[in-house]
């Protein structure tokens, strides 16, 4: 079994504003099961860095525990890295966050430990509005202790043994909508064309951005009854809207039918440009997204491509009103500002 | 675009750039896995089934398939793949045995071989064991023909030439040396059932209208001439300051051996500019290693003689201007003339053929430039029993062309002498087998080595250039050839896709190291060229194009800088891509069963 990826790449490959080539942001070669939705989400996280030109040293990946979070090893080796506790991946990303508010966070989780052990923590930080992206690889078991059932997994959907889930599946979108996340997508692992648009407008979302992506797990819940399956999900992916994203400074070039299509503009300059395929959803509407979730639902479709954004909503550093610059930029003369200043404040007080 | 047909044998056969390149289309990756596994016997015999002399191409082979390689494209330097063969050559173990083992039953066929050089020889062992009577006939002492005559010893041991020489005449070939054939009206009156004509390109080109020419005749030798004479030990010394004019691997092979016959101040002049010299890029190295001069733009305008004794050379300076086609003409200089002392000059500028033998009444069809018309494929002159191969056929090449001459020629005798069609050419032979031995494992070393070419070591100069005989390269020994074969991409382990299994998962798109493969909406093959990974412009390269998949969509692999390395195998959930050992034989008149052993690391 190949454990190296060969050093030789295209000769061609093509390069970034910063001269890199996707190469500069793979990672090592991945040893999840050949097939694995994952490595699908990898590669386009990977490629959605390359586009935007981010400095892979501006990039921190935090994960906790299972297949998907086993993923950052597998894209991104240029960047910083931890591999946290099971489900308490959003408290490392948040003392990180608050340390050093310049980078990029990456949080990878998967459905157990975002949905079971780590649901706490997956609730807070939503409703904390922390800058980060949240990439949930969504596969409905758990294949990493061979397949059980996990909590996502659709009541009525059958496992490789056979037995049919009795439960009702917590539908993480929904719930992110819930509480308040300023930015939620769903996608699917076979569908990179819309993925890596989603992905690059997730990472300059100025907040906490939330990805669910289906990611059939090929191993243990790829068999026919399955509801996550490649070929179930292909039969019921429903997108809402064919999206762009549009960098700072760069012309739109497609146009869409008139009222079709709907422009999400971000604090930096960048859009997101929708072309509506639901004419009954508006993305910055929240009751028409739930509305459109639930219909869905109802029709055994799987709703995918960019489902609510909101970009007024303040950051938990804006919420918290810290300092402007990040913690680990604060000096000792900024943080014991001295007697003076001390008086100064005690007098505030008289 | 529709979807490729694999089925076709050179499909993949174009995949192995180097076989494809090789004009005798040897298996070079088979031969050189062997090599890497110490199998040097095996090596030898693949080769020698494919080329006949691999010993002596070992050594001296142009090596069309070196440029082809794929390490060229990925990496930079291709693969040593000449220098391997000498090492199968040099440490095999007993191969006679392993060889077709004659007395053969006669069919009573009766050929006459004219000429002994490779393709002569080639024809005699493809025919032999078939029960043919061969007569081979040339005016040398021993069979061998230009790689006896112009090959130089320092290059070629004649203990080599003679090995794999004897391999074949010892089939029992019937030959006449020292007899050199003077009337083909007279062979064709002897009952051969066919006659090949191998006689090369025997006649080196003159300049006998250069002022001087004549006067300083003493002191002019033809290249091929004097290299003959010197390898039949009539010459034995050569004066000091020599200028050898002509810049092929002729004029490389004069100078360097000048240098060993007493040429202390050696020069080489040549017409063209240096890097468009006709002589192979390490054949000029090694020259000037032995401290040869190369002049280069330097057209000759005169031998210079003084008291009748040749004194040295005039020339005129020229650049090099090409037109729009890339045409070259050389323009003259400002610069005055050249003059370059010398006491002989060894002129080496090319090779003609020449058939002053032939009856121009015999129904044999000569062309505007009086060459044989000879049939590209079938090798048949217009007098149906004569047949023509090697440098006699269409001006001269090299020795693995006359190979693959010769083997075809044998195929067209053979098939003449039964009275069949000689356009109905059996296929070519050629087997594809999963290399798979379990999940995830090939049985092929499928790392990529990222060890760039080795070198081979030298005698050292102080010890060749006292010894004609002395041969420069000591060829790599057993550690360096490890090492150099791994450097092989194994082109011959084809990534085959089977696109009923394929569920889309874009596992073996995300792994491609070379990101060779696309899946994506079908379109002509200009666009979807441009709508890859990364555009594959390089168009002397096939596209793999899968039918329609269950999206829609098409799975695209451009073979252009695939690793071989079987990564999208191994991430493949399916098995919708494998990875399958490709082997592939040029149709000969005798089949030497095609062993396929086993691969090993």
């Amino acid at each position: 079994m190949s454990y190296l990826k060969p050093l030789f790449s295209h000769p061609k490959l093509p390069k970034n504003k910063l001269g890199y080539t996707l190469k500069e942001y793979e990672g090592s070669l991945s040893t999840l099961c050949a097939g694995c939705g994952h490595d699908s989400i990898s590669a386009a996280i990977v490629k959605a860095c390359f586009e935007l030109s981010i400095e892979p040293h501006l990039v921190a990946k935090i994960s906790g525990i299972g297949c998907s979070s086993k993923t950052p090893t597998y894209f991104l080796g240029n960047s910083h890295g931890f591999n946290s506790v099971h489900g308490r991946m959003p408290s490392v990303a948040t003392g990180a966050n608050m340390a050093n508010k310049e980078l990029v966070y990456f949080g990878v989780s998967g459905d157990g430990d975002s949905a079971s052990i780590g649901m706490g923590q997956f609730v807070h930080v939503i409703r904390r509005n922390l800058n980060m992206v949240y990439v949930v690889m969504n596969n409905g078991c758990y294949g990493l202790t061979k397949g059980q059932d996990s909590a996502t997994a659709d009541r009525g959907s059958k496992n490789k043994s056979g037995s049919v889930n009795p439960f009702e599946a917590i539908d993480l979108a929904s719930m992110a909508i819930e509480l308040g996340a300023s930015f939620v997508a769903q996608s699917f692992s076979g569908d990179k064309q819309q993925l890596i648009p989603l992905l690059k407008a997730a990472i300059q979302h100025p907040g906490f951005a939330f990805i669910n992506v289906i990611s059939p797990c090929v191993t243990f819940n790829n068999n026919p009854g399955s509801t996550k399956s490649y070929d179930y999900v292909r039969e019921h992916i429903e997108a809402t809207s064919a999206l762009d994203f549009v960098p700072v400074k760069k012309e739109i070039r497609v146009n869409y039918a008139e009222g079709a299509s709907a422009e999400v503009g971000m604090h930096d300059g960048s859009k997101i440009h929708l072309n509506k395929l639901r004419m009954d959803w508006d993305p910055e509407d929240r009751i028409s997204v739930v509305n459109a979730l639930q219909n869905a639902k109802v029709k055994e479709e799987i709703l995918t491509g960019l489902l609510y954004v909101n970009t007024d909503w303040k950051d938990l550093y804006q919420t918290l009103n810290i300092t402007d610059n990040s913690l680990n930029q604060l000096k000792e003369s900024d943080l014991c500002p001295g007697t003076e200043e001390l008086q100064h404040i005690n007098e505030g007080f008289r | 675009m529709k979807p490729t047909n694999t089925r076709d044998p050179e499909y993949y056969h174009k995949v192995v750039d180097c076989q494809y390149a090789c004009p005798a289309h040897t298996p070079v990756p088979e031969y050189i896995r062997l090599i890497a596994a110490e199998k040097y016997t095996e090596a030898y015999m693949i080769n020698w089934e494919s080329n006949v002399f691999p010993g002596i191409l070992g050594r001296t082979c142009d090596r069309p398939c070196e440029p082809a390689c794929r390490r060229v494209r990925v990496e930079e330097e291709p693969v040593a793949i000449c220098r391997l063969k000498r090492v199968a050559a040099d440490q095999k173990g007993e191969v006679k045995s392993l060889m077709p083992q004659g007395p053969f039953a006669s069919n009573g066929k009766k050929i006459a071989l004219i000429g002994g050089g490779p393709a002569s020889l080639t024809v005699a062992r493809d025919l032999a064991p078939l029960g043919y009577e061969i007569h081979l006939f040339d005016e040398q002492i021993a069979g061998g023909g230009m790689m006896r005559s112009q090959i130089p010893s320092f290059r070629l041991p004649e203990t080599v030439l003679n090995e794999e020489v004897d391999y074949i005449l010892d089939m029992g070939i019937h030959t006449q040396f020292l007899t050199y054939v003077s009337s083909l009206k007279d062979v064709l009156s002897k009952n051969y059932d066919a006659v090949f004509v191998g006689t090369g390109a025997p006649r080196g080109k003159d300049l006998p209208k250069l002022p001087g020419r004549k006067e300083g005749a003493a002191g002019i030798h033809i290249g091929i001439e004097w290299l003959a004479s010197v390898a039949f030990e009539h010459t034995k010394s050569i004066s000091p300051k020599v200028i050898v004019l002509g810049g092929g691997n002729t004029a490389m092979d004069c100078c360097r051996t000048a240098r060993r016959l007493g040429g202390k101040d050696v020069k080489v002049v040549v017409r063209s500019p240096f890097k468009e010299m006709k002589a192979s890029p390490w054949e000029k190295e090694d020259a000037m290693h032995e401290d040869i001069q190369i002049f280069d733009n330097h057209v000759p305008l005169s031998f210079e003689v003084k008291d009748g004794k040749l004194i040295g050379m005039k020339f005129q300076k020229v650049r090099a201007v090409y037109d729009e086609k890339g045409k070259r003409e050389l323009i003259p200089t400002d610069e005055p003339e050249v003059f370059i002392e010398a006491d002989e000059v060894l002129v080496a500028i090319g090779q003609q053929n020449s058939f002053p033998w032939i009856e121009r009444d015999l129904g044999l069809d000569f062309d505007e430039w009086d060459m044989p018309v000879v049939d590209r494929k079938t090798f048949q002159s217009t007098l149906s029993r004569v047949f023509f191969g090697g440098d006699a056929a269409f001006g001269p090449e090299n020795v693995i062309t006359a190979v693959a001459h010769g083997h075809q020629a044998a195929v067209s005798i053979h098939l003449f002498c039964q009275g069949k069609d000689l356009l109905d050419r059996p296929s070519p032979y050629t087997n594809l087998v999963s290399q798979k031995m379990g999940i995830h494992e090939w049985s092929y070393d499928s790392q990529i080595a990222a060890d760039h070419r080795y070198i081979v070591p030298q005698a050292r100069k102080s010890i060749t250039l006292k010894d004609r005989k002395k041969e420069v390269e000591l060829g790599f020994d057993i550690q360096t050839a490890y090492k150099e074969a791994q450097r092989c991409l194994n082109c011959d382990a084809q990534t085959v896709f089977f696109e009923d299994r394929c569920i889309e998962c874009d596992a073996c798109m995300d792994v491609c190291p070379t990101s060779c493969i696309t899946f994506t909406a079908n379109a002509e093959e200009d666009e979807l060229r441009q709508n890859l990974l990364v555009p594959a412009e390089n168009k002397s390269q096939d596209l793999l194009v899968s039918d329609t998949l269950k999206t829609g969509r098409v799975m695209i692999k451009d073979e252009d800088v695939c690793l071989h390395c079987g990564l999208c195998a191994e991430r493949c959930p399916t098995s919708a891509w494998d990875m399958q050992k490709y082997f592939y034989s040029v149709t000969k008149a005798y089949q030497i069963p095609a062993s396929l052993p086993a691969i090993q690391k």
